[in-house]
């Protein structure tokens, strides 16, 4: 009994066991529904899943298990971020524990019940069940947002080397008080259509209707709710990574207001969306999109600048070759940064293209093709996101030597891979016909399954080992068990 | 050098990425039995429409053709056409006359005057038909292949120039759906790969390590044996073929405030899920594609 409990302390009462527990249900999940869908469904091994599990796929029910799908995965991404932030942001003692029990029961339920609901019959306890998982979450959130109140004197700046007002708030924290307030408003723009299309048993993708020229308000309001709550993610991960690096000086005085101002901003423009500001949203979007990205540029800049400091310390004249060792000798530290840069490439870029371009390239191919690219850019931001929280983890978890540079690099290549193949996959009719596509399709599709399999197979074999580590008495949990604060875990 | 083994796999990758497609390599030619002359009766009343099976009632009977429009019909009506003088050559093209849509200036929307609009190109290594200065003809084996590469002017100039039209999105929905129950493909519940032809389905007619995935013959999925590829019978309630798979259909509604037209029914180069009934595409009047097709219907509105 003792073994279990010691277990189930650490699983579900430390932070590091709370982020491996969500970890996990996000592999499983990834690689069981992930069987269902593109070359798997070609192989035929799709089939041979919904046999074996004896899933219920009702053909005119695919949208709706899709966005249960990828709600019940950004949940967990959700909570993950949420222990994180209650680890190394100060609050009192209860808020942190409510919270984390909250969401942790909350996403459990929304994932277990939601997808029972969605692959295994319609069981109205279920989806009773995963409406109060994802109600729990949401009340997580509301306490989440009261502890993270930043103007409360205890919780003000007393370093001038960050980022504060002349009393001395902390605007670090007020950026994630204004991302975990206006995520909570998001969020509505998202429950409210869903009770309404869900009152009458209808589902919809939002990259089904784009180019539906009279969208109703419901309509335009998931829209803006997928796009918000996915920035919203990202706006939490970039302040996340940037207390994990202890970013500071002027970049970070400059960059904190930045962010709160984008944070703001970009969220009063997609609640636009359904007031009679619609057409302008857009402009309002892009206008608070840019003080959020010039934020995480200067957390890129700070970042790497300190890694070659670091790696080039004792170095009298350091020369570039050195400064670009010190810069990339640990993948983990390097890597969350990295791919915010890399996601321009592959997000941001195709997205300000698409929207330079619309009339004349993008609207002139089928709306099929159009599709491509709205889910693909999308899923790579998720993905993104994803690598920079396992990339965290892996620090996290002491990885050290050898193992820490293959994790790290294997994340960074492998993922990177996939990422490009995707965005040429979706970029293709720019430059290759349809009818001679096929020997670039099956490149690309080959390298992007390959990097991200390799991505699961990487994360199955650190799960794997996490497992064997909870049956060894003295394991590597016990010591995590203990431990609360993740900042500097490891110093390379 | 120790990368020199990845190095020398991933250009082999990119170099695979770079191979040329041989548009001209030879097809298994069969006669799947079904006339693409014949049409078939939808008689008036109602039907579950879309997703959602929603009761919408066609209050009159209508003919819809029981396969799409084959390269063979097409390639006739190109030659009769362009020798009394309503279709023209235009450089690279072949062109007719539409009236135009009402603009209504809506966001995105492209007003499409009164002019002469492409039908065909002449140029694209993808079209299954050739012209040698004075007459169209078929690419050998390409006959009963559904019309490909033919705009929606095209499409509907085709239709009009035989005194049809094309099938409005609820005409063509019903026609593939029946007027029983609800199902989501023309032959029921589920797909399997020999229902339909859509991406990686192992058509005789597919090799996705090189051209991928080309027609099938209209109306092949008819239960019948193709040099042991066995079909199943895949014809819809009112006796269609081709409804699911094979050329997305163009199909006649022209909405207000929008220059899209709409396509139905999935293609060789779409997965399943797009082969749903109710699954729509949609695209410029002026595009064409290998996976684009359409069929006409007479009679109704």
């Amino acid at each position: 009994m003792q073994f279990i409990q010691e277990r189930f302390n650490y699983l579900f009462k430390s932070t590091k066991g709370l982020i491996l527990v969500a970890i996990a249900m996000i592999g499983l999940e990834t690689a069981l529904f992930g069987m269902l869908s593109g070359p798997m469904a070609e192989f035929g091994i799709r089939d041979v899943v919904v046999r074996l599990f004896k899933m219920d796929l009702v053909q005119a029910e695919r949208e709706g298990r899709i966005i249960i799908l990828y709600h019940s995965i950004a949940m967990a991404v959700v909570a993950i971020e949420t222990y994180i932030i209650t680890a190394i942001i100060k609050m009192k003692e209860f808020y942190k524990a409510a919270v984390r029990a909250l969401i942790t029961v909350g996403y459990l339920c929304a994932m277990i019940f939601g997808m029972g609901f969605a692959y295994w019959g319609h069981h109205w306890a279920w989806h009773g069940l995963y409406i109060a998982g994802l109600a729990l979450i949401y009340f997580a959130g509301v306490l989440l947002a009261i502890a993270l109140w930043p103007w409360n004197k205890e919780y003000h700046q007393p370093d001038g080397a960050y980022s504060r007002t002349i009393k001395g708030v902390d605007m670090e924290r007020v950026a994630f008080f204004a991302m975990a307030l206006t995520s909570l408003i998001s969020v509505i723009f998202g429950a409210v259509p869903g009770s309404y299309f869900g009152n009458g048993f209808t589902v919809f993708l939002a990259e089904n209707i784009i180019r539906s020229p009279e969208k109703i308000t419901m309509e335009f309001s998931v829209i803006g709710h997928l796009h918000i709550m996915l920035a919203l993610i990202a706006v939490a991960i970039t302040l996340i990574i940037g207390r994990w690096l202890d970013f500071k000086g002027i970049l970070h005085k400059i960059a904190m207001p930045l962010m709160i101002l984008g944070t703001i901003v970009l969220n009063l423009g997609v609640w636009g969306v359904v007031t009679p500001l619609e057409p302008v949203a857009h402009m309002i979007i892009y206008i608070g999109a840019t003080p959020s990205m010039l934020a995480a540029l200067m957390l890129v800049i700070f970042g790497w600048d300190k890694f070659i400091r670091q790696g080039i310390a004792g170095i009298e004249k350091p020369t570039a070759w050195q400064k670009l060792k010190a810069l990339v000798r640990d993948p983990l530290k390097f890597g969350p940064l990295w791919q915010m840069v890399f996601m321009n490439f592959t997000v941001s870029g195709i997205g300000i293209m698409m929207a330079v371009k619309l009339d004349e390239i993008f609207r002139v191919w089928p709306a099929r093709e159009e599709r491509i690219e709205l889910t693909g850019h999308w899923h790579i931001l998720s993905a993104i996101i994803a690598t920079i929280i396992l990339l965290y983890y892996g620090d996290m978890i002491g990885l050290i030597g050898r193992v820490r540079r293959w994790y790290g690099w294997g994340i960074i290549l492998l993922s990177d891979l996939a990422f490009a193949s995707v965005t040429i996959f979706e970029m293709k009719r720019l430059f290759i016909s349809e009818a001679e596509q096929q020997p670039l399709v099956n490149t690309v599709m080959l390298l992007a399954d390959f990097g991200l399999g390799m991505l699961l197979v990487i994360l199955a074999m650190v799960m794997i080992w996490r497992l064997f580590d909870l049956f060894k008495r003295k394991g590597r949990w016990t010591q995590e068990a203990e431990q609360n604060d993740l900042t500097g875990e490891v110093e390379v | 050098m120790k990368l020199t083994p990845w190095s020398l796999i991933l250009a082999l990758i990119f170099l695979t990425a770079c191979t040329s497609v041989n548009l001209d390599a030879s097809i298994p030619t069969y006669d799947t039995g079904i006339d693409p002359e014949t049409w078939a009766v939808i008689p008036a009343g109602e039907f579950f429409s879309g997703q959602f099976s929603e009761p919408v009632n066609i209050s009159y009977e209508y003919d819809i053709m029981v396969t799409d429009v084959t390269v063979a019909q097409y390639v006739s009506f190109l030659n009769l056409a362009t020798a009394d003088g309503t279709l023209i050559f235009d450089k690279d093209k072949i062109v007719g006359f539409y009236p135009g849509d009402e603009f209504h200036a809506v966001k995105h929307e492209v007003e499409i005057p009164a002019a002469e609009y492409i039908f065909v190109p002449l140029d694209d290594p993808a079209s299954r038909f050739s012209f040698d200065g004075s007459l169209f003809s078929v690419l050998s084996g390409y006959e009963n292949h559904p019309m490909t590469n033919v705009s929606w002017f095209g499409a509907r100039g085709y239709c009009s120039y035989n005194y049809h039209r094309l099938p409005t999105e609820l005409e063509w929905e019903k026609a593939a759906r029946g007027s029983a129950d609800d199902r989501p493909f023309p032959w029921g519940e589920e797909i399997t790969l020999n229902n339909a032809n859509f991406y990686s389905s192992r058509d005789p007619f597919e090799d996705m390590s090189s051209f991928g995935s080309w027609t099938t013959p209209v109306g092949f999925y008819n239960g019948k044996v193709y040099d042991k590829y066995q079909t199943l019978d895949s014809a819809s309630p009112f006796g269609l073929y081709d409804m699911s798979g094979n050329v997305w259909q163009w199909t006649g509604n022209v909405y207000e405030g929008q220059h899209y037209r709409y396509m139905r029914g999935g293609s060789k180069d779409t997965y399943d899920m797009d082969l749903r009934i109710w699954v729509r595409n949609n695209a410029t009047p002026t595009y064409f594609s290998p996976g684009v097709g359409f069929r006409c219907v007479r009679g109704g509105e």
